[in-house]
């Protein structure tokens, strides 16, 4: 398997360094083809003009890691990812190379997750587990385990630079307005929703953390803080936590549908796994 | 029978409540101020000074930027900075704003520090429990009427 992507180099246009108050204006790309960390913002997003990548409101330090794949961290699993991809596992002496000949060839599916299949809201690990349980006869990953993120990670590459388009309307209506009742619901001890710092105050800081729109564009994310990658559901359990609300269960119903909704959030914006945020 | 039972209930509890602290749901609002202290205990500005940085209790500071407190490196600025805030709003008004602020400012994202039920779905070890004890907020807003310009 060859992956080009891993030998692409990424630069920095005309990034402005020490704005603390506002996202960075700054533009991220990729051999020369600009990758979108910022669109307008979708029509039911009613409170927001733009939507911005977290990648904007990083620091210079933490945005340059993602300019080069050799320097992003991330790519140490992206290359497990590949081991795993290839590796035979399970009752029927499959790996998902057996199938998948060319991880290429999942080009344009990131972008797409979650999807409604026949009634039920499927987010990629669901698939990744799918393939494992239903055709390999390989025991599931954990959902947002190492195992599972270095692939998830690996698949989502594939889609890198396209943009985010996952449908929200017709049978994924009632997980989009799941998804959007939770991002609006006050919880926790703190009593805070989503909305109230990933919406109202974005841009601003939050002690030493500059909040961002808390998009998913870039998921799974190497984070510096636990030096491995971690799943949307990972990230939603953590902001949970902080404000000391119980979190869903990672991968249950809650979870997938505010990643549709955040997904939908950030219809426009590009994919941009593996991201390295802090 | 029961009226007498409650008279002496209330004789006892009177009592007890010369020395103890108000609950957080017997606190009395008039527009978002809170005029009769939580303890009988005065609040000590100093500890209050603790409490609005500690990370664990108060936190204030991931929100407001605060001029007296120039070691700190990191000030939020979700909130308006409290510099010289003891200046601008009366002692009754900021146990009001600290204990819920949503009395105050409606539908604000400032955390209610003396209220102990009415959150959805909060962690197993918060549940039921206040962010601060009376005693705590007493003494954080000791502290903010010394912040004067
Ligand atoms: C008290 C404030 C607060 C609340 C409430 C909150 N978050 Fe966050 N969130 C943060 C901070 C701080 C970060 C790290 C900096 C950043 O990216 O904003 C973060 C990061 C994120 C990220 C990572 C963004 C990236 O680019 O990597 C996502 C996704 C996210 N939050 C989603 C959520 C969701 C979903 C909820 C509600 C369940 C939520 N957050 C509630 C403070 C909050
Ligand atoms: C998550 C954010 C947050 C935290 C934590 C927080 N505040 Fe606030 N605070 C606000 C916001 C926002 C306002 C402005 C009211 C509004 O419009 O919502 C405010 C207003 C105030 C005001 C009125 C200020 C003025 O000048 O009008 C005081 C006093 C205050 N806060 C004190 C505190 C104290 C003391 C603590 C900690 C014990 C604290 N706050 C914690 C967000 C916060």
């Amino acid at each position: 398997m060859e992956l080009k992507t891993l030998l692409t180099s990424m630069v920095i246009i005309g990034f402005s360094a020490g704005l603390v108050s506002a996202q960075a204006d700054a533009t991220l790309a990729v051999e020369g083809e600009v990758i979108s960390t910022s669109a307008s913002a979708p029509a039911f997003a009613e409170n927001l003009d733009t939507v911005y990548s977290g990648w904007r409101f990083r620091k210079l330090e933490t945005r340059s890691l993602q300019l080069d794949d050799f320097d992003n961290p991330a790519f140490v699993f992206v290359d497990k990812g590949i081991d795993l991809f290839e590796k035979v596992d399970g009752t029927e002496g499959k790996a998902c190379a057996s199938c998948h000949e060319d991880v290429e060839d999942f080009a344009g599916l990131r972008p797409k997750m979650p999807r409604v299949e026949d009634g039920t809201l499927v987010t990629m690990e669901n698939l990744v587990n799918e393939c494992r349980t239903e055709r390999m006869g390989a025991e599931p990953w954990k959902y947002s385990g190492g195992q599972m993120t270095a692939v998830t990670a690996l698949i989502g590459l594939q889609s890198r630079g396209m943009s985010v388009n996952v449908a929200f309307d017709g049978d994924a209506a009632p997980f989009f307005e799941r998804g959007q009742e939770l991002y609006y619901q006050r919880v926790g001890q703190l009593d805070m929703s989503c909305s109230n710092c990933h919406e109202d105050n974005y841009g601003v800081m939050i002690r030493a953390d500059h909040l961002s729109q808390g998009q998913i564009n870039g998921f799974p994310t190497y984070r510096l803080k636990n030096a491995k990658l971690n799943s949307a559901h990972a990230r939603f359990k953590g902001c949970m936590k902080n404000i000391r609300a119980t979190p869903y269960k990672e991968g249950g119903d809650e979870f997938k549908a505010l990643e549709l909704y955040l997904a939908a959030r950030g219809n426009g914006l590009s994919v941009e796994t593996p991201s390295v945020r802090n | 029978m029961k009226k007498i039972f409650m008279i002496t209930a209330v004789s006892v509890l009177s009592v007890t409540t010369a020395f103890a602290d108000t609950a957080p749901s017997d606190v009395v609002f008039s527009d978002g101020a809170v005029m009769a202290s939580l303890t009988t205990v005065s609040g000590d500005a100093a500890a209050g000074r603790d409490i609005f940085k500690n990370r664990k209790l108060g936190n204030c500071l991931a929100c407001h930027m605060n001029d007296d407190m120039p070691k700190q490196q990191f000030h939020g600025e979700v909130g308006p900075p409290l510099t010289g805030v003891g200046g601008r709003w009366e002692e009754a008004e900021l146990r009001g704003i600290v204990t819920n602020a949503k009395m105050m400012f409606e539908g604000t994202i400032m955390p209610g520090f003396y209220i102990d039920s009415g959150y959805e779905r909060p962690l197993k070890k918060f549940d039921g429990k206040s962010i601060l004890s009376a005693q705590q907020l007493e003494d954080v807003v000791a502290y903010l009427l010394t912040l004067k310009d």
